[in-house]
């Protein structure tokens, strides 16, 4: 009946636009490239992790310990090779930007977004921050140099007694500031007016209303950023390259939690890394501790990147 | 107040009142100010500005104690704008300006040394979209004391405050759970009894019940005329019957239209009785609307 | 509070003074402390930025008053310890290096962020977002130690002489293609614009600035390919892929944000014309998307052109360098140089102006990024814009 209405061209016709449809080679094409660049980047990043764990797992699996509680030292066939000073320098960074970095940035954001007037002053804050947070990190390594080891504008250099984890940790802090802001901004513009209202509405004072509604709702969201920014830093070498890591050998090993250390000559990770690496072209040894060192680095930022990306994750789904 | 429906009062012409002459309408209604002799506030000449765009013009009228006031009138009229004068709300908006006189029990309420987190615990409010924060019941009513550095005696406090606000019965054995459970109308209540917590004087409520179902419609508006001995109570409601229902009197606020930009003006028509309002209303306007033949 | 005086105050007339509409002066005063504290952290990134430039400026401005230039110029080196200090050493390998990064991460970023945005499905985006983050999350020391240990050998050392031009051919057939399209419109425009003068400079000026570029490059291909010489160790090379992969993320997630902007309203439009998906993709999505792309690309080189690690580990150069012009050589980028300079000395010490010529470098890095960030900031207010 109803090819009846039909006649056979038009019906040839159409089963050949649909057939087309079906082996339309361009749009294959063009999709397989976009396949092709994505599994390519993807391939990349397996490489990376595959050599890194290949080349790491020699000194990870025959003396993990003692790499863990190693030191700097000239030949890669030394028996106290390790990264003790670098985790110690590492973890220490962190909590530095933690303890200045967080405060900071977040009492920033929370002044820009909640407290500032609308005018010329306030987007000349916003704009430096944004032009700040693309300033090279070596860049800041300059500052940490000309501020925190030579002493210039404050005489910072006494307090932080010139190369050492807290003039690192200070530079880093500096660092991430400009992104702190910008997450934590980002967290709080998300409050929805409805609960600000509801708080001003019973008499709460600002301050009261953001402490007790705006900060506990952005609160994973600015958990999530400040995270991110802390694996930054972690990951970071160039600035401390500038303020002075030390790259060579280092005499002292302090303790973990030594505090008395943070102004001694210091190393971190990173430093460690780059150390190792350049090294392995005259001690092919170092290639491998390199590697294991990127490993240890690895599984603390890591760590800190997916309980972000978790955290905001869970926090997205929570307000659907 | 009262149940039955608006008289429908039928006229030849229905004028298409020009600019001019509807200002001069509403000046002549508006101008001869009786004296409420029990009024919380007096407001005068209440213009509000966003930026340069003035938003309600010239709006003078009295809020008398322990009734229910109903301001109506169409969408863009500017009575939630109005509303949130009087607790300054409005204070929360950077390019909103109010000028004018609003006096709260003898005192400028716009008085530079007054503070309007003084002014928003008094003149407590609930919003159209129930806003219970996201903490259990009990720290939700607790709320307001405690920002106000009430620390002993919450539990009394929270159990008046839920008691007043009917909702007690209902949530009692759970105080600890998250408010955010609750039913819709539910949390409306949880909201009237957190604004009931800090011992408010007078209570705004902009358009409580727009999200709600007719149930729990009916009950805030049981609610509301359980507590109005205690409290003053203004009310913007878009719902004719529910302003018939439930207050004492009633604003009519209408907007006029600015051909050049397409911008609305509010301005207020006419204050009376509600009774009067939907029975006998003194201006063409109100009586179009609430005949339902504008708006 | 209390109910006894609630009660008092709700049935009298009472009338209130300016007072008794007061809160606690505790409160009034916190915060107004809190307030003005929160204010002091907002400019601590003020106090940072002047901190940065007059660091920057005062080191510079020395350097640049005090160094000899005329004995300085066209030493063919970056010989800092001895107080030679040739611009351009320095210049063209991080010009190298940042073309390699964008020949690397252009595509590779882009073609993932259009198949995330237009043909992934939420299964697949919900796996590859994160694997995008995990790369993004990568720090550039790992980078560095994969060019020199794996892509130096691997990648750049299996180039031949005949795969090197083989593939600059291809890329500058590629590029060309890419200019002739460009220069066909402006070409259009030079022709509507004869009224317009302005218009028929600016065409003039972007067609002459491919035919440049294009005539450079081909140039320079040809010269690298002449004195070719394979090289498993670092190199401009072999950093430049490692920078190239440290910046895929940023091109793929700020273009894809870019096509996350476009309205779906022109997809369905696009659609129900009878489009395929990639005319949709092209035609609709990508001109559309177009100044968030180009804003991706200028941050991703503004990075490049900023990123130290991964050159200084894998660039091929110690903390001096002749100059070079080919990839298959070690050379010192900008930052590479700083890096260099600074590494295992105490305080930079050495010729008089060795420890301002760090400053002036860094100045040079500092106005280039910034620049180039500005200007993306423009590409990206515009995608807001339209939207």
């Amino acid at each position: 009946m109803i090819s009846r209405l039909y006649d056979d061209k038009s019906r040839a016709l159409v089963a050949a636009s649909i057939e087309r449809r079906r082996a339309d080679a361009r749009g294959l094409l063009f999709r397989s490239l976009l396949q092709v660049c994505l599994l390519m980047t993807l391939a990349l990043l397996a490489v990376l992790l595959l050599t890194v764990a290949f080349d790491s797992s020699e000194q990870l699996t025959t003396r993990l310990w003692d790499f863990l509680g190693g030191t700097l030292r000239s030949q890669s066939s030394d028996d106290k090779l390790g990264v003790h000073q670098g985790i110690y320098g590492s973890m220490w960074i962190a909590i530095i930007v933690a303890l200045l970095a967080f405060p900071v940035g977040i009492g920033g954001a929370v002044y820009l977004e909640e407290y500032a007037p609308r005018n010329r002053f306030t987007s000349f804050i916003e704009v430096n921050i944004r032009n700040l947070a693309g300033v090279p990190s070596v860049v800041y390594g300059l500052l940490g140099l000309a501020l925190l080891l030579n002493g210039q504008f404050f005489g910072l250099d006494r307090f932080t007694g010139g190369r050492s984890t807290l003039s690192g940790g200070i530079t880093l802090a500096i660092l991430v500031l400009p992104i702190v802001v910008i997450t934590a901004g980002e967290a709080l513009r998300a409050v929805p007016v409805s609960l600000r209202e509801g708080a001003y509405g019973v008499g709460a004072t600002k301050w009261e209303m953001i402490r007790t509604q705006v900060l506990p709702y952005a609160a994973p969201g600015i958990l999530t950023g400040t995270l991110l920014s802390m694996a930054r830093a972690v990951g970071e070498a160039a600035p401390l390259i500038l303020v002075g890591a030390v790259t060579g050998r280092l005499g002292d090993n302090p303790g973990l939690f030594e505090v008395s250390a943070l102004d001694d000559r210091f190393t971190a990770l990173p430093i460690v890394i780059t150390s190792w690496t350049q090294q392995s072209g005259r001690d092919v040894g170092f290639a491998t501790a390199a590697a294991a060192a990127i490993v240890v680095l690895l599984v603390l930022v890591l760590i800190m990147n997916s309980a972000a990306i978790l955290l905001r994750n869970r926090f997205e789904k929570k307000r659907g | 107040m009262t149940d039955e429906a608006p008289r429908l009062i039928e006229r030849p012409t229905v004028a298409t009142v020009d600019d001019d002459s509807a200002l001069a309408q509403s000046t002549a209604a508006a101008a001869p100010v009786t004296q409420t002799p029990d009024a919380v506030f007096e407001s005068r000449d209440v213009n509000v500005y966003y930026g340069s765009f003035r938003a309600v013009r010239d709006v003078t009228f009295d809020v008398p104690r322990n009734q229910i006031m109903a301001l109506i009138g169409p969408s863009g009229c500017g009575k939630s704008t109005v509303l949130r004068c009087y607790n300054r709300m409005n204070d929360l908006i950077k390019a909103a300006r109010v000028t004018g006189s609003i006096s709260y029990r003898g005192t400028d309420l716009y008085h530079e040394r007054v503070d309007p987190v003084e002014v928003r615990r008094r003149i407590g409010m609930v919003f159209q979209k129930p806003n219970p924060f996201p903490k259990s019941i009990y720290d939700n009513v607790a709320y307001g004391p405690r920002v106000a550095g009430q620390k002993k005696d919450l539990d009394n406090i929270v159990e008046n405050s839920l008691r007043k606000a009917a909702l007690w019965e209902e949530v009692n054995d759970r105080l600890k759970d998250s408010a955010l459970s609750l039913s819709g109308g539910q949390q409306q209540r949880l909201c009237i009894a957190r604004a009931i917590a800090v011992d408010p004087d007078v209570l705004l409520m902009d358009e409580p019940c727009s999200a709600l179902d007719p149930i729990a419609t009916a009950r805030i508006e049981d609610l509301m005329q359980e507590i109005k001995q205690d409290y003053t109570i203004m009310i913007v409601t878009h719902n004719m019957q529910q302003a018939a229902r439930v207050s004492d009197t009633t604003a009519f606020f209408t907007a006029d239209t600015h051909s050049e930009n397409d911008t609305r003006t509010g301005i207020l028509v006419e204050v009376d009785t509600t009774q009067k309002i939907f029975s006998n209303p003194s201006d063409e306007r109100t009586e179009n609307y609430v005949t339902g033949r504008f708006g | 509070m209390t109910d006894t005086r609630a009660a008092a105050a709700k049935h009298s007339t009472e009338q209130l003074t300016v007072d008794q509409l007061q809160i606690a002066p505790s409160r009034r005063h916190r915060e107004v402390i809190i307030r003005y504290t929160l204010l002091v952290a907002a400019l601590v990134s003020v106090l940072v930025s002047t901190l940065i430039v007059l660091s920057l400026l005062r080191e510079a401005w020395t350097f640049v008053t005090e160094v000899v230039w005329a004995d300085t110029w066209g030493q063919q080196g970056w010989f800092p310890r001895r107080g030679l200090y040739d611009i351009p050493t320095i210049i063209v390998p991080t010009l190298i290096v940042t073309g390699i990064a964008m020949v690397v991460a252009a595509p590779l970023g882009l073609g993932a962020a259009v198949y995330l945005s237009e043909y992934a499905s939420q299964r697949v985006r919900a796996w590859l977002k994160p694997a995008l983050e995990i790369l993004a999350g990568i720090p550039s020391v790992v980078l560095g130690f994969f060019a020199l240990t794996w892509i130096a050998p691997n990648l750049v050392g299996r180039v031949g002489r005949t795969t090197f031009l083989v593939l600059g051919a291809v890329i500058l057939i590629g590029y060309a293609g890419v200019s002739a399209l460009i220069a066909r419109n402006r070409l259009k425009q030079y022709r509507e614009g004869a009224a317009d003068p302005s218009a028929r400079i600016a065409a003039v000026a972007a067609i002459a600035m491919l035919v440049l570029v294009f005539a450079v490059a081909a140039g320079w291909t040809l010269n690298v390919w002449l004195d070719f010489a394979p090289n498993n160790a670092g190199s401009l090379a072999a950093a430049g892929i490692g920078v190239g992969i440290l910046t895929i993320p940023l091109v793929a997630s700020i273009s894809e944000d870019a096509m996350a902007a476009v309205p779906d309203s022109l997809r369905e439009a696009s659609a129900g014309l009878g489009a395929r998906k990639i005319s949709t993709a092209t035609a609709v999505v990508l001109p559309a998307a177009i100044s968030g792309i180009v804003a991706a690309f200028i941050v991703a080189i503004s990075r490049a052109v900023g990123e130290t690690m991964v050159v200084f580990m894998a660039g091929g150069a110690a903390d001096a360098s002749r100059f070079t012009d080919s990839p298959f050589e070690g050379g010192l980028t900008m930052t590479a140089a700083m890096a260099s300079l600074a590494s295992g000395t105490d305080n930079v010490v050495g010729e008089g102006l060795t420890f301002q010529s760090l400053y002036f470098v860094g100045l040079l890095l500092f106005v280039i990024t910034l620049a180039l960030n500005v200007i993306a900031a423009r590409f990206v207010s515009r995608v807001r814009e339209a939207y």
